[in-house]
């Protein structure tokens, strides 16, 4: 059987069609069976502290909140409206300033109307995360178009 | 970025606090001036204001605002509250947020208010909650932990 996703496609949609996502830079690297990785390059722009350049928690839960909404497309294997109804980031140690931030996702359970999700950040070790988080999400949560429709119209 | 040290920081911060004047800190950190934040205080009450901007966007077709940019702006405004509020030290660390999303939030103008629920000695337990044009409508709230020293 294909993959379903190709990362390339998963990127157009990020690029074309998340306005944050495309301002922030969010990188696609996998997205498999078992969940996504995408990735945020260093940026001085999204320090919290002024004194050392660490990242603000914000940039970290928008990585977060991005990569867990989108690894519910790996499980359930097609695109529908979601929505985040809760998320829970544990802070474990400060981001290193310069390094690119990785987080790794999971959807590990859903039912007809809602997702649940793990996801970590980390810069080169997932055994050494950043930041690990649970999230729920809502499916279906609007009848709107999915997003690859919306990328298509505007990407093409 | 400019540079700075620890105990600079930490005097701008008690500085605004006592001038009341919060653009200084709030361009000092780079985020702060990604978001576009400001403070508004006035009748003992300090509201941070997210302005409407498209970046800001994660959903163009409801449309509706990143999740992503709802938590942080909510973190955001629990560490100006902080600032404000509590004579810092050292700047305050995030420990954890949980944020629950409770309506769509829209690409307008987005308005919050953060409460100590438990100032402790190390830890400040902080409930945030967003609205935007009812306040009695809330589009998302959270709850955090802050080691404050």
């Amino acid at each position: 059987m294909s993959k379903p996703f190709d990362i390339n496609q998963i990127q157009n949609i990020i690029d074309t069609g998340i306005p944050h996502c495309s301002e922030i830079g969010v990188k696609v690297h996998e997205m498999d069976d078992d969940g996504v990785t995408f990735s945020l390059p260093y940026q001085e722009r999204f320090a919290g502290n002024p004194v050392n350049g660490i990242l603000h928690g914000g940039i970290i839960t928008t990585l977060i909140d991005t990569a867990a909404g989108m690894c519910i497309y790996a499980r359930v294997k097609k695109y529908l409206p979601i929505a985040t109804l809760d998320l829970r980031i544990d802070y474990l140690k400060p981001a290193t300033p310069g390094l690119e931030l990785f987080t790794r996702a999971t959807c590990y359970r859903t039912t007809r109307q809602i997702a649940f999700t793990r996801a970590i950040a980390y810069h080169t070790d997932p055994d050494d995360p950043v930041a690990n988080s649970v999230g729920t999400f809502m499916l279906k949560s609007s009848s709107t178009k999915p997003l690859d429709e919306v990328s298509k119209e505007k990407g093409e | 970025m400019q540079q700075m040290t620890s105990e600079e920081f930490v005097e701008t911060i008690n500085k605004s606090r006592e001038d009341k004047d919060w653009v200084r800190v709030f361009d000092m950190i780079p985020y702060f001036s990604f978001l576009g934040m400001r403070l508004e205080a006035k009748d003992g009450t300090l509201i941070c204001v997210l302005p409407e901007d498209k970046k800001f966007i994660g959903n163009p077709v409801l449309p509706a605002l990143h999740g992503g940019v709802v938590g942080a702006f909510l973190e955001s405004t629990a560490l100006v509250h902080l600032f404000a509020t509590q004579d810092v030290t050292r700047v305050p660390k995030i420990i954890n947020i949980t944020v629950e999303y409770l309506r769509s939030a829209k690409p307008i103008e987005t308005y919050a208010e953060a409460v100590i629920t438990k100032p402790g000695r190390r830890i400040a337990n902080m409930r945030i909650e967003a609205w935007q044009a009812d306040r009695a409508k809330p589009v998302a709230a959270a709850h955090a932990n802050f080691l404050v020293s």
